[in-house]
């Protein structure tokens, strides 16, 4: 463990996309302490300029909402939608993967067509169609991402499995006797997981940014203030009041780019022999 | 001698010129937003048609800002001691678009089989009458069954088109070819339509009101994107934005502009009126002290100053104040958050959620919802915004599937054409978003509108239709929003674009631009 975490701090980038991570979680779990007030509600003039009252140091909307509010109930939005969205990617595509890479023949074919399905439609636009056809609400847009982003999960641990399903010690288990499921879970399974993890968190940032698009387009649970709903506000007044659009925008690249900053340093600590050494 | 009155005529011309005497020529770039689905008026009467067709149709009369008639088709009219003859005497020079002269026969064919047919909302008014006629090419007599107080209001081109007999009579009228290019009397005549870029409406020459219209050309641009219809205005593409092409907040900036006009007239026919269904059959709305509570918790002038720029009226009941017969002598309900707490302890609310419907028509519905749910919820009354697109909304409110529901809709001038369809029980059905949604029945409200439509003198409708409004505003059935603003907006020398009662959609025939 103390080993990881020197691989880990070793790549400076991880570190900063840990940190700027740990505040938003921070924000996101002490919104409701540090903004008892809704963010719903209508606290001053609309378009107060930023910085010019103490008390509402990012201004606030076009209907006098507080935006330093809105962006932290905002986070607690993107990390929900973020992780649970991925967590239930992750139940639909390892199972997937790990079937087809581990019996391979019309197993392999039935489930990777089944994939190829879902990967030739374009993501975006099969999670607007399902959104829209489900209603906009949290579940259904964690649903629809969960939906499309999936394949990459079952491709990647196919692969894995694929690989990992002739060594030695698998066809040990098998000439042991131990069932297939216990094979899968306990033999092969386990040595997948650091891929899994690196994609993992690629996959929290794709999602937040999916549901920041949703809710752009005006497809977001219209009773939860979130950035892209915040943005998607904002855009129309883009010229009135910049600082609408800004800040979410900004809060979106930050959390979006820490994640991808993690997951880099996860890859280089998890596979130190991929570790790029020219660095 | 001489020498001196030429200069004095002179002088006398140059002070007439002064005297905006109007001139003749030029194009006329306007916004229409949506596009419209078809042009002929007899059988589409949606907003936009009716802003395009209104320059291509006509109906017997048009109606200044007062709502008072005034001649178009028709030169004079006269109504008799008991109210049941009107007698309309047409102008005699008039042409269609295609040469084929306009007379008597064609309001007959429009107004008694064309229409009735096709019209649904003038339908309903046409049940008063017993015969149409035409004793001769010029004249017309409509012999109601019993007094009808609106009629005189309703021969406006939207609500009473007169359409072409020579081409309609016998075929079917949806199916007909010469749908794709409308044949009226207006002052301009179809010549082009790009279909999702523009329509292009050119001047009537043989017009029979001498010397108009007086524009070339009127060019409808198609602009699908609020943001670029602001755009189009501010990089001089187009000259006009009527009501409701840009979004609200946008407005003031524009309006700001060198050399740019806004006036909020022109819709005194419509009367827009906004409210929120509240579903009367069940639920927390069905009691009269929740809907109370709604009508004291919502801060609508807060609504009117944020989302609508203060354009517009905070409504105080049913009846719109442009339409007649309004009063403001009912209770009057402004915001106040305690009346509202405690009138809902009264009725021991106990948390329900309400689902709350907002209008699919943009950013401003959408924000309004948002400031309403705020309202209501500090109050304590627990809202759920639930999103829908158009099909959704109309299905929703058709099914009566909703707890509450944003909607605005038209009064035509009268409360017997359009207040009366929203609160008389015997327009509770299920299937349409016109009627009455909210389920409200209350009998003597129902006998109050049905004796003031059928009454008389003017007098006897006021006290009838007073008595109403205040019942109605006690019930609450409906919380009333606001009376809509929808601004013109226009380059200052357009002149005379906003001149009657439905503003833009018949203005085009008195305009003129300035060079």
């Amino acid at each position: 463990m103390a080993d990881f975490w020197k691989r880990f701090a070793r790549n400076r980038g991880a570190v900063i996309g840990l940190a700027i991570l740990a505040v938003v979680i921070l924000v996101a779990l002490l919104a409701p302490l540090l903004f008892p007030q809704s963010p719903w509600r209508m606290v001053q003039r609309p378009f107060l300029p930023p910085f010019s009252m103490d008390q509402y140091p990012l201004g606030t909307d076009a209907l006098g909402r507080d935006v330093i509010s809105g962006l932290a109930y905002g986070a607690q939005v993107s990390l929900l939608v973020g992780l649970v969205s991925t967590v239930a990617a992750l139940l639909i595509g390892i199972p997937i993967g790990a079937l087809a890479g581990y019996f391979g023949g019309w197993v392999d074919d039935a489930l990777m067509r089944f994939t190829e399905f879902f990967q030739t439609v374009p993501s975006f636009a099969l999670a607007i169609v399902l959104v829209a056809i489900f209603q906009p609400s949290i579940e259904s847009i964690i649903a629809a991402i969960a939906i499309v982003s999936w394949p990459p999960v079952a491709r990647l641990v196919r692969g894995e499995v694929l690989s990992l399903r002739s060594r030695e010690y698998v066809e040990a288990a098998i000439l042991s006797g131990q069932s297939n499921l216990t094979i899968i879970l306990r033999q092969v399974l386990p040595n997948t997981i650091s891929p899994i993890i690196v994609l993992a968190s690629l996959m929290v940032a794709t999602a937040i940014l999916l549901e920041s698009s949703l809710s752009f387009l005006g497809l977001g649970d219209p009773n939860l203030m979130s950035w892209g709903y915040m943005i998607g506000a904002a855009r129309t007044v883009i010229r009135q009041a910049w600082w609408l659009s800004f800040f979410p925008g900004v809060a979106i690249l930050l959390t979006v780019l820490a994640l991808n900053l993690i997951g880099e340093g996860l890859n280089d600590a998890l596979n130190p022999r991929l570790a790029r050494r020219g660095k | 001698m001489l020498k001196r009155l030429t200069t004095l005529a002179a002088a006398m011309l140059v002070s007439t010129a002064l005297h905006a005497e109007p001139v003749e020529g030029g194009r006329a770039n306007v916004v229409i937003q949506p596009e419209p689905p078809s042009l002929m008026m007899g059988l589409v009467q949606n907003g936009p048609t009716q802003m395009v067709a209104g320059q291509i149709y006509e109906g017997l009369l048009r109606y200044d800002e007062k709502l008072q008639p005034m001649p178009q088709l028709a030169k004079s009219w006269e109504v008799s001691e008991d109210g049941l003859t009107y007698t309309f005497k047409l102008h005699d020079n008039i042409k269609w678009h295609d040469g084929e002269p306009f007379t008597s026969a064609d309001v007959v064919f429009s107004a008694d089989v064309f229409l009735r047919e096709t019209h649904a909302r003038l339908r309903t008014s046409l049940e008063h009458v017993e015969s149409i006629t035409a004793p001769d090419d010029t004249t017309v007599v409509f012999k109601l069954k019993q007094p009808f107080g609106p009629f005189l209001g309703i021969f406006e081109a939207g609500t009473m088109p007169m359409v072409p007999k020579h081409i309609y009579e016998g075929t079917d009228y949806k199916n007909n070819p010469a749908n794709n290019t409308p044949i009226g009397t207006g002052p301009f005549k179809f010549t082009e339509w790009e279909k999702g870029s523009h329509i292009l409406l050119t001047k009537f020459e043989d017009y029979y009101e001498e010397g108009k219209p007086y524009l070339d050309e009127i060019y409808w641009h198609v602009i699908p994107d609020a943001a670029s219809r602001a755009v189009a205005y501010e990089t001089g593409v187009v000259d006009i934005l009527p009501g409701g092409s840009v979004e609200n907040f946008d407005v003031q900036r524009i309006a700001d502009m060198d050399n740019t006009c806004i006036t909020d007239k022109g819709w005194e026919y419509f009367g827009p009126l906004s409210w929120m269904w509240l579903n009367n059959r069940e639920g927390p709305t069905a009691d009269k002290r929740f809907r109370q509570a709604v009508m004291y918790a919502m801060d609508r002038n807060f609504a009117r100053d944020a989302l609508w720029n203060g354009l517009g009226k905070v409504a105080t009941g049913p009846v719109s104040s442009s339409t007649r017969f309004y009063t403001d002598d009912v209770n009057q309900y402004d915001y106040d958050p305690e009346k509202a707490k405690a009138l809902l302890d009264e009725m021991g609310y106990d948390g329900e959620t309400v689902r709350l419907l907002p209008l699919p028509y943009g950013e401003t519905w959408q924000r309004w919802a948002e400031a309403v749910k705020q309202n209501l919820g500090e109050v304590g009354i627990n809202v759920e915004i639930v999103s829908t697109d158009v099909a959704g909304w109309n299905q929703k409110l058709a099914e009566w599937d909703y707890d509450m529901a944003f909607t605005y809709l038209y009064q035509y001038g009268d409360p017997a054409l359009g207040v009366a369809r929203s609160y008389i029980s015997t327009n509770i059905a299920k299937g349409s978003q016109w009627n009455n949604v909210e389920g409200y029945e209350n009998t003597e409200v129902d006998a109050l509108f049905d004796k003031a439509a059928v009454a008389v003198t003017a007098e006897e409708r006021q006290t009838l239709y007073t008595e109403a409004q205040q019942k109605l505003v006690d019930d609450v059935p409906v919380a009333w929003l606001l009376e809509l603003g929808f601004p013109t907006i226009y380059r200052c020398n357009v002149k005379d674009l906003v001149t009657t009662a439905i503003g833009v959609n018949d203005g085009f025939k008195d305009a003129y631009i300035e060079k």
